[in-house]
């Protein structure tokens, strides 16, 4: 896309006046209030771009500055908060750390093969309004707020059924977030598989479920794993259905379904209104263990699929 | 389909094979046999499931809204008071739906002229070696989470925002929007609105950075044959292509700002039941989400949960058709350009 771009800037750049082009039709003779105006969407883009990158720096600057020491600590991860108090330097994450790993493991595992079997319905069978429903309802669960989704499941899980507010009941409502990254994800993927690919199993005779189980799968399935990988870095952010179905505790848990069940975004909410020291950097140091959760599955995920590409 | 909802949706749940589609999933479900069939049949079930639950979302919230809402004293829209504690019950949105658009639309005035000038930047001026760069380094602004969002907001940028409203009601205080309501810089409408301008950034410059980037090759060339300069290129050509998908995106972008929660919980300050009604950017208040959150506590009686429920309902609903928007838009423009 750029290429073009880059060589035709070449001819262009600077305000020189056009090259071998003659006399322009259809824009006239390049004054200098058209090259003026030129040079000034430069820098406007040029500044648009240094604008955005200033929340970027500025709050991964704030969380190191603030909680990157704590990750340095190894308390920080081995133990957890039991039995410390906001004035108290020391305890660690560990808890938070594990709840949230827990909870995205769950999540994943009931999100995943909705997600791929709904892609392949839809790049390999759908044809037809019923396909176009289903994409379509996967674009509304995308832009399904979290809190709506948390709601939901708060009026089936808790107030139909009677259940406490327990971890299974937060994976249930972050599952709903998960299914739509990946099926637009599995679906790109599976778009991409050559259909010389499909066409050759179906030439020797296999059947239609296991030329997409052993060959359109297989190809595609590095991109499979980078879109669950960046599902998953958007689920294990997300705080709004741990506010309403998720209680934190300090201490280790590992029950799903019964009890408390902590997170790093609700560690995070617990303390955020303290104002004595300790807890103020607790708080920060969850937040910076967080982003680097998430940076590290999303790095994961780029790399997979850098290097995974299915190749043709 | 503009007007399809998630319930009209499911209407063709009872019967997914109609007489027209089944002779064409002859054709496409492959040679019969019961692998086939099973497999197929699952992957059917997986888009019946994701319909189901949508729909599902939008039943539950309504039965559980309406009781609540029947026993509403006062008009559920236009009312301002929450009551939801003894009786009389009353409760209404007009707060809540005049804090949410004022905050995401204000968000979006930032974020949509920014999204658009970082996507052109990325596909038309940025050198090649830059590009790629960029555009993952804007897309990392996704992978912050929100709560991180909120406290920044709240302890970093909430702390220099104090000279933004000095200025902002020195040059416009006499007009309501700009009215001085005596809260704190770092908790009102504003400050919100400038960290969900950030957080929608990465969607709209994603998004139209895709659709600038597939302008065909000979619009641009040709108007740079004509003699454009490189910026007359982009009006003349990029930006016309591009416009529907921008639409989309900004669209895409505003979804998400309404139903944004953490952040706007942790930084906008709420405001007692009897506070008057400002118009004034530099209030606090509660967004539908983040009243909802605020709350999630206190969901002990059906009739309390009730009446956050109708408020989550509306905000589905508010969401929902800022997203079919987004879609008909950008299925229109498929239709174009194929």
């Amino acid at each position: 896309m750029t290429v073009a771009d880059l060589t035709s800037d070449s001819n262009l750049g600077g305000g020189r006046p056009v090259g071998p082009g003659g006399p322009a039709l259809g824009f006239g003779h390049r004054s200098r209030g058209r090259a003026l105006r030129n040079q000034l969407a430069r820098v406007v883009m040029w500044t648009a771009f240094v604008i955005a990158m200033v929340p970027l720096v500025w709050i991964l600057w704030s969380v190191i500055s603030k909680g990157g020491e704590m990750l340095l600590d190894s308390q920080w991860w081995t133990n957890s908060q039991r039995g410390i108090t906001n004035r108290f330097v020391g305890g660690g994450a560990v808890h938070a750390i594990q709840g949230t790993l827990i909870i995205g493991l769950v999540t994943a595992l009931m999100a995943v093969p909705v997600g791929v079997m709904t892609a392949i319905y839809l790049v390999e069978y759908g044809r037809g309004r019923f396909a176009k429903t289903v994409s379509f309802t996967v674009d509304i669960l995308t832009g399904i707020p979290s809190i709506v989704a948390a709601l939901f499941i708060y009026a089936v899980w808790v107030t139909t059924f009677g259940f406490q507010r327990v971890g299974f009941a937060v994976c249930l409502a972050l599952v709903l977030l998960m299914i739509p990254v990946v099926v637009r994800s599995t679906e790109e993927m599976l778009k991409l598989v050559p259909n010389e690919l499909r066409e050759g199993a179906y030439a020797l005779g296999v059947p239609k479920w296991v030329t997409i189980v052993r060959v359109v799968l297989p190809t595609a399935f590095s991109g499979i794993i980078t879109g669950v990988l960046l599902g998953l870095a958007r689920v294990m952010g997300e705080t709004a259905p741990l506010l309403i179905l998720g209680p934190y505790t300090k201490n280790i848990a590992t029950n799903l379904f019964g009890g408390l069940m902590p997170t790093l975004p609700t560690m995070i909410n617990q303390d955020r209104t303290e104002v004595l020291q300790p807890a103020v950097d607790r708080v920060w140091g969850a937040a910076a263990t967080l982003i680097l959760l998430i940076l590290l599955l999303n790095l994961a995920g780029r790399l997979i699929a850098h290097y995974g590409r299915p190749r043709t | 389909m503009p007007s399809s909802t998630a319930v009209s949706a499911a209407d063709e749940l009872p019967n997914p094979k109609g007489p027209g589609p089944f002779l064409k999933d002859r054709v496409t479900a492959g040679t019969g046999r019961l692998g086939d069939r099973l497999f197929g049949g699952t992957a059917r079930g997986a888009g019946v499931l994701v319909i189901a639950m949508v729909t599902l979302i939008a039943v539950f919230l309504l039965s559980q809204a309406l009781p609540a809402l029947a026993k509403d004293n006062v008009n559920f829209l236009t009312s301002t008071a929450w009551n939801v504690d003894g009786t009389p019950l009353q409760f209404g949105i007009a707060n809540l739906l005049w804090v949410t658009v004022l905050s995401s639309a204000i968000a979006m005035l930032i974020a949509v002229p920014l999204g658009v000038g970082v996507a052109l930047f990325i596909t038309q001026y940025a050198p090649i070696w830059l590009s790629r760069t960029a555009a993952s380094l804007v897309d990392l602004l996704a992978a912050v989470p929100s709560i991180v969002y909120g406290l920044w907001g709240l302890q970093v940028l909430g702390t220099h925002m104090d000279g933004v409203q000095a200025a902002l009601q020195s040059l416009f205080g006499w007009f309501p929007l700009f009215s001085d309501a005596g809260i704190g810089a770092a908790s009102t409408i504003l400050t919100v609105s400038v960290v969900l301008s950030i957080m929608v950034l990465p969607i709209v410059t994603a998004l139209s950075r895709e659709v600038f980037a597939q302008t065909p090759t000979s619009h641009t060339d040709a108007a740079l044959a004509l003699g454009a300069t490189r910026w007359e290129m982009i009006r003349t050509a990029v930006l016309p292509f591009g416009k529907p998908g921008v639409i989309s995106a900004s669209m895409l972008g505003l979804g998400r700002a309404l139903g944004e929660t953490v952040a706007v919980m942790v930084i906008l300050s709420a405001l007692a039941n009897d506070t008057s009604w400002s118009w004034s950017m530099f209030n606090g208040g509660e967004t539908f989400a983040s009243k909802i959150a605020n709350n999630a506590a206190e969901f002990d009686t059906p009739q309390k949960a009730g009446a956050f429920m109708a408020a989550g309902l509306v905000l589905f609903l508010l969401t929902f058709l800022v997203n079919a928007i987004a879609r008909v838009v950008i299925e229109r423009r498929k239709a174009f350009i194929e």
